[in-house]
């Protein structure tokens, strides 16, 4: 075990340093010059940029910013944003702790509601209960988490009054209520639809037989029994989900304004601000890598048929 | 625990009628399942009996109702789609078909267990094999999980397995094939039961571990006085193990005999077939028999005997009439006690 | 050739079945493909999605079979947010008019072609670079697979939709080709790891086995006999993926970043219609719901087609 989390970490280090380049490789190629930007309408002496340039070291070829860009990292420095000259390291402190309580929130809520969905119409598949289920998990898959968000906001604050449209910057939990389950509404469906399968799958082994032969109540032969089985291809679709909430806020946050990273990488692209958007990408990236090791890890302790080497 | 049935403690290895009562008592047992194609009746007025201390095996091909039966006995059927229209099945004198749920659950594991065919399959793969023997003890003894894991311990040296204590918490795929057969004993095992069904137990197994594992469950059957149901389709199995033996076709019993009996001389030609197909020493050379055609489709049996369209004998007679159960008796008419056969032409079959 | 998309997913790719049989000979042993396709015909799931994606192509190559109205006049004057007229069927005025008084349907009857276009090309560039990559790393294995996979995981790695964006602003001018790409360029890598499992799986074969054994070429075993075998699962996940790329094209086109005016398209019409959600929802609601009737037609071809394909779910 050991031995294979070191060989994942290893491996990991190319994954890192390749997803960073290229997105570092892509803001290099954007149009437009954040120095020039900043003069405005103004005509601006040439050389006054170009000094300016080379102190920001704009002026090095793109393997050379990628090297400087790498080494501030391992001191935590994300880079300077140009047009304010605030660290990008303050940005992303400001903006990511929103989106990752966002995030967390939408999170628990794909866990507990579309696990209950799954295994409720899962136990009784092919059942009415079960079409149910389908059709919504269906609807909610389709239907883009942009329309689904106007839907809440139009019928829950405009109509209904219950919710105000835009969230606060403080984000409260409860502000934070609608976008999560917007947010979450597409694993949610997916959730669901893995654990009724997996349940439904599981229902029908040999072992659920042994179960009840064994004389065990039924919470049990469920509860312990088939929950067991049925959650390990789950755990291992949620583990990739968590990145997956982080990048997708970026739609809910414009919807909602709420002040995360979503909003931060949108104003940044507007303003060809490079730094702050590969920062932000590079951590989304890390906690991708993160959890997917976890879950790999954790998929080998809920099956022990799984041995890594 | 009730180890020896009071009523049972005169041995009857050869007479199941007699007046002690049998342990479990199958009645006139029903089973359907509804299917999108129709209604398959997979069982279809299955009488018979077991005794503490006795050993039935339950003979047939696959298809012929002898797993349903034993499911419809567990309580394990899938129910929709199957369904027990009729029939009875008594354990100690009572329909467990007329309990409750809870009370059927209490007979599970406790009074009546059972060993499946393919332990690896039938073994949850993601628990340690000591919690699952100790999960008997905490369920329906609600023992602490020290004591249930001591228990398992004791269990797994009991069938036999090498280095208990350091394997109890391995899986299931951990163990090999005969091990882990040894560990679904285990498990049926576990509360001391008064019947034993053990569906195949050694079909998967390879021949050599297929004596040790049967060895290992007579040895157990005597020394807990169990009764057994041993559900298969080898006739080989059977003779060394069994007292008596109920042959299954389309979901009948078609013919019930002592053990030795029903080698020396059959009394329905399926029985005869399935005897001789058996390959033999002393018949080196020849060709071997085999029944011809296939088991019947369960949502269209042939009318009359089941059997009939694959059967060497049959006449008018057996395309139209169900044969019925009946006694088998000498040619002079001296009952042979405990020998039945489903047959219009028994007598030619036993005799002739 | 959108067409074929419909066609191909019960397609005969194995020699074994000619055509799609009415699988009456009882006793012959099907195909996997003809056995799926048996189950595909029963299936409501299939044919409810088979037939709103006929519709939906249709539209989309002819949309001046729906209406004579040009989705681009605009009539300030007499429309400007004018209320759908529901009883009015396939007239100019069905759906009522958005703030710069041009047809609600009309636009939404020529939307529907760049959207479809964007998900149908971005779905066979992707599943045809997944494949090749995901077979390829598959099949040598080796130093091969762990660059390939490498790869696949550096790009799978980057959150498609923020990716999307920053490819998206660094072109200057956003035509649909530059969409299609910016989405096939981050979208491959799903496709590439379901080809690449698959062919793992496949390559432990006998058939396999024995080609190699018989002195087939390498391309002869990857092209007769790997690929015809490892294609079920792509096509079910492209199948899926595509009713995602069109979700994705609307979502990019709602942040401003994706298909621009004076395109024709959903998502660009959902993002104009943002602004009036409080006073005339509509003008955001009817393109939002061609796009989820959309999406909903491709992800329920794809489920009929794998709980045809999947004996296990049988």
């Amino acid at each position: 075990m050991g031995r294979y989390v070191a060989r994942r970490l290893l491996q990991m280090i190319p994954v890192f340093l390749g997803s960073t380049m290229l997105v570092f490789a892509m803001m290099y190629a954007l149009p437009g010059d954040p120095v020039r930007a900043l003069a405005g309408e103004q005509t601006v002496d040439p050389a006054q940029i170009a000094a300016m340039k080379h102190k920001l070291g704009l002026d090095l070829p793109l393997w050379h910013q990628y090297w400087n860009y790498l080494t501030g990292l391992f001191h935590w420095d994300f880079g300077t944003e140009i047009a304010s000259g605030r660290p990008v390291a303050d940005t992303i402190a400001d903006a990511f702790p929103i989106t990752i309580r966002l995030a967390l929130f939408a999170f628990l809520f794909t866990v507990i509601v579309g696990i209950s969905m799954g295994v409720f119409a899962g136990l009784k598949a092919d059942t009415l209960r079960d079409r149910g289920l389908l059709i919504l998990t269906l609807l909610l898959i389709s239907v883009p988490s942009f329309v689904l968000g106007f839907l809440g906001q139009y019928l829950f604050a405009f109509q209904l009054g219950w919710v105000d449209p835009n969230v606060s910057a403080e984000a409260n939990w409860s502000e934070l209520f609608l976008p999560a389950v917007v947010l979450g509404s597409l694993s949610l469906a997916y959730v669901a639809r893995l654990t009724r399968t997996s349940v439904a799958e599981n229902l029908r082994a040999d072992y659920m037989r042994t179960a009840v032969a064994k004389g065990l109540p039924r919470r049990r032969v469920v509860g312990v029994h088939l929950m067991r089985n049925s959650m390990i291809p789950v755990v291992t679709f949620l583990g990739t989900d968590l990145g997956a909430l982080l990048g997708g806020a970026v739609v809910t946050e414009g919807i909602f304004n709420v002040q995360g990273v979503g909003r931060a990488v949108f104003g940044a692209l507007q303003h060809r601000e490079g730094a702050t958007v590969v920062g932000i990408v590079t951590l989304i990236v890390i906690v991708y890598l993160v959890t997917s090791l976890l879950v790999d890890l954790l998929y080998a302790v809920l099956d022990p048929r799984i041995r890594y080497a | 625990m009730t180890i020896i049935d009071k009523t049972a403690d005169v041995p009857a290895p050869r007479g199941s009628n007699d007046e002690s009562g049998p342990l479990l008592e199958v009645r006139d047992l029903h089973v359907e399942f509804h299917t999108r194609d129709g209604v398959a009746k997979a069982v279809n007025g299955v009488n018979y009996n077991v005794s503490a201390g006795e050993t039935l095996a339950v003979l047939g091909e696959s298809g012929s109702g002898k797993s349903v039966t034993a499911q419809a006995i567990m309580g394990i059927l899938d129910m929709p789609p199957g369904r027990i229209p009729k029939g009875e099945i008594l354990f100690r004198g009572q329909d467990m078909l007329k309990m409750s749920n809870e009370e059927r659950r209490q007979i599970r594991g406790q009074k009546i267990a059972m060993i499946f065919q393919d332990a690896l399959s039938s073994l949850n793969p993601v628990l340690s094999v000591g919690y699952q023997l100790g999960e008997m003890f905490r369920v329906h003894k609600g023992m602490s999980k020290k004591d249930a894991k001591a228990k398992a311990i004791a269990l797994m040296d009991r069938v036999r397995i090498p280095a208990a204590k350091e394997r109890i918490n391995d899986y299931p795929h951990q163990f090999s094939g005969g091990m882990r057969q040894r560990i679904m004993i285990a498990m049926a095992l576990a509360l001391e039961p008064d019947l034993i069904i053990a569906d195949e137990p050694t079909t998967a197994l390879d021949v050599t571990v297929q004596a040790q594992v049967m060895d290992l469950l007579a040895e157990l059957q005597r020394d807990f006085n169990m009764g057994l149901i041993l559900i298969t389709h080898d006739l080989g199995v059977v003779a060394d193990v069994a007292d008596k033996i109920a042959v299954m076709y389309a979901g009948r019993i078609v013919e019930t005999a002592p053990v030795h009996e029903i080698y020396k001389r059959p009394a329905h030609p399926y029985t005869k077939g399935l005897l001789e197909s058996i390959p033999r020493l002393d018949q080196k050379g020849q060709e071997l028999y085999a029944i011809k055609g296939l088991p019947p489709n369960l949502l269209h049996v042939p009318s009359g005997c089941a059997f009939n369209p694959r059967c060497t004998m049959a006449q008018d007679i057996c395309r139209t009439d169900i044969p019925a159960l009946l006694p088998v008796t000498e040619r002079d008419g001296t009952e042979l006690v405990g020998r039945g056969s489903a047959c219009h032409f028994w007598k030619e079959t036993i005799h002739g | 050739m959108p067409e074929t998309l419909k066609e191909t997913t019960p397609d005969p790719t194995v020699e074994a079945t000619a055509a799609p049989v009415p699988a009456a000979a009882a006793g012959k042993p099907r195909s996997l493909w003809s056995d799926a396709w048996h189950d595909l015909r029963r299936s409501p799931l299939f044919v409810v999605s088979a037939i709103l994606i006929v519709f939906l192509l249709v539209m989309a190559v002819f949309p001046g079979l729906f209406t004579g109205a040009d989705p681009r006049y605009a009539d300030l004057a007499h429309h400007y947010l004018q209320k759908p007229k529901w009883g009015n069927f396939f007239q100019e005025d069905w759906f009522g008019y958005d703030i710069q008084g041009r047809s609600i349907y009309a636009r939404v009857v020529y939307g529907a072609r760049a959207s479809i276009m964007v998900a149908v090309v971005v779905t066979v560039l992707v599943t045809v670079l997944g494949t090749v990559v995901g077979m390829l790393a598959g099949y040598f294995g080796g130093w091969i697979d762990t660059i390939l996979s490498r790869v696949t995981d550096i790009f799978f790695g980057v959150p498609f939709i923020l990716g999307a964006m920053v490819v998206l602003t660094s072109f200057a001018e956003r035509h649909i080709w530059v969409v299609i790409l910016a989405l096939a360029f981050l979208g491959w890598t799903q496709i590439a790891r379901v080809a690449r499992g698959s062919v793992l799986t496949i390559k432990q074969a006998d058939y396999v086995m024995a080609a190699k054994a018989l002195g087939a070429s390498t391309t002869r075993i990857l092209l007769r006999h790997i690929l015809p075998n490892a294609i079920a699962p792509v096509i079910v996940v492209a199948t899926i993926a595509l009713g995602g790329y069109i979700s994705a094209e609307a979502t990019l086109s709602f942040l401003g970043i994706g298909l621009a005016e004076p395109t024709v398209s959903w998502g660009v019409d959902i993002s104009s219609g943002q602004e009036q959600l409080r006073n005339a929802a509509f003008v955001l609601i009817i393109p939002s719901v061609m796009v989820s009737i959309t999406v909903l037609a491709f992800i329920m071809l794809g489920d009929a087609v794998r709980n045809a394909l999947d004996p296990k779910l049988r």
